[in-house]
């Protein structure tokens, strides 16, 4: 399965920006109608950029419905679904208490059924059975769409990858391939920490998304531990943040990343054309040259 | 290797044990929650020792530290037993309800020289800590006024079923939210003198207050108003920002940036009269591991680091007990009868209000009820 070398992000749509909280204000208001950010998809999408790279927020459903729609118009079109929305569940777990929020995210659809199987599965501590739930739910919106890569988010990786429950990134990588035909990724802020753990647990030559960029900004491990993961070419890397939220200039922040055969796809958020098709653009040419 | 236990293991604890657990230098020998699922969950797939009994855990396990993260009313008991037993301890905030009980604690680590650090994770992060470079360094010169808010979705429904919705278990936002503006504010600028004006209110709870506003002392000369509010969805996550006016100047901080306008500035050392601005990119320093922010794995490398070496941490039992004592003097303030002026004619106006948490908007329906 060959992933694009330019993937679409989401952060912008969503009212996150790790540099200023008046800046995803902003954000937040411009997209707070779904159309706004379908705007933007059709504008990546004539530029070239057909992979959506997005988090299972429950805005995006809408966002699925327009491309389930009008799918003659975008054939090739291409979503990568990150999961869980990880403040979703945190918010519910302050609220409702852990296994109230685990409870609360069951599926929707045949609720006596899912809640009889998922309270089953709680009651027999069949973390696996419950884990395929909830990500059964968290799929539910991309049902008819081209899923090829289904993403754990970082804060859900780094959590079990710092518990050391491995086997979790097993039960996510089966029921991802069974179920979804799908291949597993994993969004990481620690990426040559998992990537150690996980060719230990047999996911050989794993998809990891991570921070890679000029300066460093949150590459856990440090940059050395970084750049010898890409040179050992044991994992498929997709570079995110290579802006580092807005600290580097767009020119230099593309060379540092381009300059690593072994970075199969960089992954961006814009929210204008102009900026998709000039970071589109650059990545084509320091990729080419 | 330092030999690590938790106690609690609710959003705050499972992180800690993700974070320690990843530590080089520490080693994780036993969990203790009183859900047993967890435990079993926990016991099955990452093959920790689990304890449901806490005390249990202390006098079975060898260890040198303890993570306390349980519901803010069990923090004195647990760490007065861990502290018994000499070891060193990391609570997470609050650090109890009362804070008698809590300097008591503080006398008692200082005493066994235990190591002794409370959760408050916003002293470790990068921008917040160039605020306090630059404001000890008095960079906008002498302060006259502070403004201190923190707002975020935690209660957005009336009912909630878990213990921060209960009083009597130490919910409520004013010790469980407010208090960390409150900590990072005597973090910055030192405790205040004085109280007053408090208004607790509840927007959803039924049991507890969901927003907080009041004045602070903390000079002749300086005053700061403090607002919180856990019941606003409009913040993705919690948002902390302080505004600090001084005469030479202002400085905005909040996690993600920090500016600074300078009325005059000659000194050499980046900063130019007039606005500057600086990124948590620049200023945020890497970790070893990241969950879910530097700060958090941070503050578990402090406790690390002052164990190895004996030195005192940045947020201690004593630290604490002072932000808890400005909590305890806020909730005094609300509960007292106050004096307001009234608006000419407004019925109900201005007569003096004492209830610790006042219905929604109670105050605010007397003041407009003309309209």
């Amino acid at each position: 399965m060959q992933m694009d070398r330019v993937l679409f992000g989401d952060n912008q749509f969503f009212g996150v920006n790790h540099m200023s909280e008046e800046k995803a204000r902003a954000q937040s208001m411009r997209f707070q109608e779904g159309a706004a950010i379908i705007e933007v998809l059709e504008d990546g999408y004539a530029e070239g950029v057909k992979t959506f790279m997005c988090t299972t927020h429950e805005r995006m459903t809408e966002i699925c419905d327009f491309f389930r729609a009008n799918k003659h118009k975008y054939p090739d079109y291409t979503f990568y679904p990150c999961m869980p929305y990880a403040h979703k569940y945190a918010n519910a777990a302050a609220e409702l208490g852990m296994l109230g929020a685990v409870r609360s995210f069951l599926p929707e659809e045949n609720k006596l059924g899912a809640l009889l199987r998922g309270g089953m599965s709680l009651a027999r501590q069949d973390v696996e059975g419950l884990a395929a739930l909830l990500i059964d739910a968290e799929m539910k919106m991309f049902a008819g769409l081209n899923t090829p890569v289904i993403f754990l988010q970082n804060v859900a990786t780094d959590f079990l990858l710092g518990l050391g429950f491995d086997e979790a990134f097993n039960m996510f990588a089966s029921h991802v391939r069974e179920r979804y035909r799908a291949e597993p990724g994993f969004i990481t802020m620690n990426a040559p920490l998992l990537q150690r753990r996980l060719e230990k647990l047999g996911i050989d030559n794993p998809i990891i998304c991570a921070n890679i960029n000029k300066i460093g900004f949150r590459m856990c491990g440090g940059m050395q531990a970084y750049e010898d993961l890409i040179a050992e070419g044991r994992c498929r890397l997709i570079a995110m943040s290579v802006f580092a939220s807005g600290a580097l200039p767009a020119q230099q922040a593309l060379e540092y990343v381009c300059r690593f055969p072994n970075i199969e796809s960089i992954v961006f958020g814009a929210s204008s054309r102009r900026n998709i098709a000039q970071t589109k653009q650059l990545i084509d040419r320091l990729t080419q040259g | 290797m330092i030999r690590a236990g938790i106690v609690g293991l609710g959003k705050m604890g499972l992180s800690h044990q993700a974070i320690v657990n990843a530590h080089p230098g520490i080693e994780l020998k036993a969990v203790c929650d009183s859900s047993t699922y967890v435990l079993d969950v926990l016991s099955k797939y990452t093959g920790v020792t689990t304890y449901a009994d806490y005390k249990k855990m202390l006098s079975e396990v060898p260890l040198d530290c303890l993570f306390v993260a349980t519901p803010s009313k069990y923090h004195a008991e647990i760490v007065a037993a861990a502290l018994e037993r000499g070891l060193h301890v990391f609570c997470e905030k609050p650090f109890g309800l009362d804070p008698q009980a809590g300097y008591r604690l503080a006398e008692l680590a200082e005493s066994k020289k235990l190591v002794n650090q409370v959760g408050y994770h916003y002293r470790f992060v990068g921008a917040f800590n160039e605020a306090k470079r630059l404001l000890d360094q008095k960079i906008i010169g002498d302060l006259h006024h502070v403004r201190v808010e923190a707002y975020g979705p935690v209660v957005l429904r009336p009912k909630g079923t878990t213990w921060r919705a209960q009083k009597s278990e130490g919910g409520g936002a004013l010790f469980d939210y407010a208090c960390h503006a409150i900590d990072l504010t005597n973090y910055l600028i030192g405790t205040p003198i004085a109280v007053s004006g408090t208004v607790l209110n509840s927007v959803f709870s039924n049991d507890v207050d969901d927003e907080i506003y009041s004045t602070l002392q903390y000079s002749d000369k300086l005053y700061g108003q403090l607002a919180t509010n856990w019941s606003d969805e409009s913040y993705r996550k919690m948002s902390v920002r302080l505004n600090f006016w001084g005469s030479n100047g202002r400085i905005n901080v909040d996690r993600q940036e920090i500016q600074i306008y300078l009325r005059n500035h000659d000194a050499a050392d980046g900063f130019t009269k007039g606005w500057n601005v600086r990124y948590t990119t620049e200023l945020t320093r890497p970790v070893w591991f990241y969950v879910r922010g530097e700060e958090y794995s941070a503050q578990i490398d402090h406790f690390v680091h002052c164990i190895n070496t004996g030195s005192t941490p940045t947020s201690t039992f004593r630290t604490a007990s002072d932000t808890v004592l400005v909590a305890a003097m806020l909730r005094q303030d609300a509960a007292q009868a106050r004096t307001a002026v009234a608006l000419p004619g407004a019925p109900g106006a201005g007569i003096p209000v004492a209830a610790e948490v006042r219905r929604p908007r109670s105050f605010m329906r007397s003041l407009f009820s003309r309209q």
